[in-house]
C-alpha cells in the first residue's frame, strides 16, 4: 500500500517582479512539500529576499501566483511567519514583550495565557532568563533565538527564514541551522529558508533550490546538488569548505 | 520651454499623487480604530507620549507669551489710554490664535519630531514589515492611537497655553506694571466669548489631526527618501515631517479663521 504524499503547502509559479529596468526575479516556479526545510540558495543580489518578500505580501509581484495550501495571500499572519534577516525586533519592547505582541494583537486570549504561551516559547529557546531584557541587551545569537520564538510562538504552519545567518560568525551559523532543524521537529512547521550559507544548508535541508538570474536553476536534494556536474552549480559547490557536524535532520 | 512645462507638470503630479497618499493613509488609520486590539492601552501611552511630556514646553512658551503680550500690550494702550483694555488684548490674542497656533507648534517640536523619527526607526529596522508579517495592521497599531490622542491632547494643551499665558499677561501687566488686578480679569472674563473658546478648541482639534497624520505619514515613508537611506533618511522624515505639519498648521490656521470670522 502507498501513502499518498501530503500536498505542497505552498505553490509559486511564474512568480516575476522587476524594479524599473532591472528584472530581479524573471520567473521563479517553486512548490514546498509540507513538513521540509527546503533553501533557496543564490548569490548575493540575486533576489531571494525580494522572491521571499513576494510570498509574504511584502512585495507585490508584476505577474504569477503563490498559493498558499490554507488559501491566498489573506491569511498569512496567522498561519505563516517571517524571520527577518535583521530580526525586526521591536526594540523599546522587552523579550516577553516582543514575543507576546503577535498572540495579543491577532488573537482573543486571556492576557493571562498571552503571558503563559510567550513564557513557554521564550523557555523552549532558553531564554527565559532574558524575559525582561531588551533585544539591544542580548547577543546577536540570542537575539535571532527571540525572533524565532516570536515567530513561532503563534504556531505557524509555514516559516520563512530570511538569511538567518546573515552577520553571524561560523559557530553561530552552526547553531542557528540547528535550532531550525529541532524545532521544525518540535513545532511541526515547514521552512523555507533563504541563504548563502551553503554548506549549512546543504546539511539541514530536505531540498536546495538554487535561485539564478531570475529563475530557480536547480533543485533537487543535497545530495544532487552537491554530485550536480552543472559548471554552475559546481561553482557553489567549490564554495564548501567543510561541512557542519551535528546536524541531525 | 518643453523642459520647463515638462517639469512643473511632473511636480504638479506628484504633488497631487502626495496628497492622494496622505488621504489614504489618513483614512486607512482612522478606518483602522475598530479593528485595532488594546487601543485603549495604546492610546494612554500616546497621550503622555504628547501629553504629559509636552505639559513643560507648552506652559513655559505659554508664560512667556503671555508675558510679552502684557508688556507690549500695556505700552502700546497705554499711549491710547486704553490700558484697561489690557485683559481684552490678551485673552483674545491668545484664544483666538496664539494659543492654539503655538501650542501646536511646540508639541509639533517635541512630540511630533519624536512619533516622525520613532516610525521611521521602525520603518528602517523592518518592524513595519514584521507586523504585516504578524497580520497586524501596521497604521492601527502604530498610528491610529496617536491620532486618537491628538484630539484630547492638542485643545487640553492649548487650554494650558490659554490659562498660563493670561497669567503671565497678569504678571507683566499688574504685578509688574501696575495695572489694577480686578481691572485685568474683569476685561478677560467679559472679553471671552463661548464662540471664541469654541474657535479656539476646534483649531487645536483640527492642528492637533494634521500635525500628526503628517508627523506619523512621514515616519511611515521614510523608506521612499530619495537619494538617502539609513539613519540619514530618519533625519530627514523627522524633518520633513516636522515642517510639513508647522506650515499645515499655519495654512489650516488662516483657512479657519477666514471662515468663522
Amino acid at each position: 500500500m502507498t501513502v499518498a504524499p501530503l500536498p505542497p503547502i505552498l505553490k509559486v509559479t511564474s512568480l516575476r517582479k522587476h524594479f524599473g529596468e532591472h528584472v530581479v526575479l524573471a520567473s521563479v516556479s517553486l512548490t514546498l512539500p509540507r513538513g521540509s526545510i527546503i533553501s533557496v540558495l543564490g548569490r548575493s543580489g540575486t533576489g531571494k529576499s525580494v522572491f521571499l518578500k513576494c510570498l509574504a505580501g511584502l512585495l507585490k509581484p508584476d505577474a504569477g501566483e503563490v498559493r498558499y495550501e490554507m488559501g491566498l495571500l489573506e491569511g498569512f499572519g496567522q498561519r505563516c511567519s517571517y524571520l527577518f534577516q535583521g530580526n525586526a525586533l521591536f526594540d523599546s519592547l522587552t523579550a516577553l514583550e516582543n514575543v507576546a505582541l503577535p498572540l495579543e494583537q491577532t488573537t482573543r486570549l486571556r492576557p493571562r495565557d498571552i503571558a503563559q504561551a510567550a513564557g513557554d516559547a521564550l523557555k523552549s529557546l532558553g531564554l527565559d532568563e532574558f524575559k525582561d531584557y531588551f533585544p539591544a541587551q542580548l547577543s546577536g545569537g540570542m537575539q535571532k533565538r527571540l525572533a524565532l520564538a516570536r515567530a513561532l510562538v503563534t504556531r505557524p504552519e509555514l516559516v520563512l527564514f530570511d538569511e538567518p545567518t546573515a552577520g553571524l560568525d561560523p559557530p553561530a551559523r552552526n547553531t542557528v541551522f540547528e535550532m531550525i532543524v529541532r524545532y521544525r521537529q518540535k513545532f511541526d512547521f515547514t521552512a523555507l529558508v533563504v541563504t548563502h550559507d551553503i554548506s549549512e544548508a546543504l546539511a539541514a535541508s530536505d531540498r536546495v533550490a538554487l535561485l539564478e538570474e531570475g529563475r530557480i536553476y536547480f533543485e533537487g536534494t543535497p545530495a544532487e546538488f552537491a554530485a550536480s556536474d552543472d559548471c554552475i552549480v559546481r561553482s557553489f559547490n567549490d564554495n564548501i569548505v567543510t561541512l557542519p557536524t551535528g546536524l541531525d535532520k | 520651454m518643453m523642459l520647463l512645462l515638462q517639469a512643473v507638470g511632473q511636480n504638479t503630479l506628484a504633488t497631487i499623487a502626495g496628497l492622494g497618499d496622505f488621504a489614504t493613509f489618513a483614512t486607512r488609520a482612522i478606518a483602522a480604530t475598530p479593528a485595532t486590539r488594546q487601543l485603549g492601552r495604546r492610546w494612554i501611552r500616546a497621550v503622555h507620549e504628547q501629553g504629559v511630556r509636552c505639559v513643560p514646553v507648552v506652559t513655559i512658551v505659554g508664560l512667556f507669551t503671555g508675558l510679552v503680550l502684557g508688556l507690549q500690550g500695556y505700552y502700546v494702550l497705554t499711549r491710547f489710554g486704553s490700558a484697561g483694555a489690557l485683559g481684552t488684548f490678551v485673552s483674545l490674542t491668545l484664544t483666538r490664535e496664539l494659543a492654539p497656533v503655538l501650542g501646536a507648534l511646540m508639541i509639533i517640536g517635541q512630540a511630533g519630531s519624536a512619533i516622525a523619527a520613532e516610525i521611521g526607526i521602525h520603518r528602517n529596522s523592518e518592524q513595519i514589515d514584521a507586523l504585516t508579517t504578524m497580520g497586524i495592521d501596521p497604521l492601527g497599531y502604530l498610528v491610529t492611537p496617536r491620532l486618537l490622542a491628538s484630539l484630547i491632547v492638542f485643545p487640553v494643551l492649548t487650554v494650558a497655553f490659554t490659562l498660563v499665558g493670561l497669567a503671565g499677561g497678569y504678571l507683566s501687566g499688574s504685578a509688574l506694571l501696575g495695572l489694577d488686578a480686578g481691572v485685568y480679569w474683569s476685561a478677560v472674563h467679559s472679553a471671552v466669548q463661548y464662540t471664541d473658546v469654541r474657535e479656539c478648541l476646534l483649531k487645536a482639534l483640527i492642528f492637533g489631526a494634521i500635525a500628526i497624520v503628517i508627523c506619523c505619514h512621514s515616519g511611515f515613508t521614510t523608506h521612499r527618501r530619495i537619494g538617502v537611506s539609513g539613519s540619514r533618511a530618519v533625519s530627514v522624515s523627522t524633518t520633513r515631517g516636522v515642517v510639513l505639519a508647522s506650515i499645515a498648521t499655519l495654512a489650516a490656521d488662516y483657512l479657519i479663521t477666514s471662515f468663522l470670522v
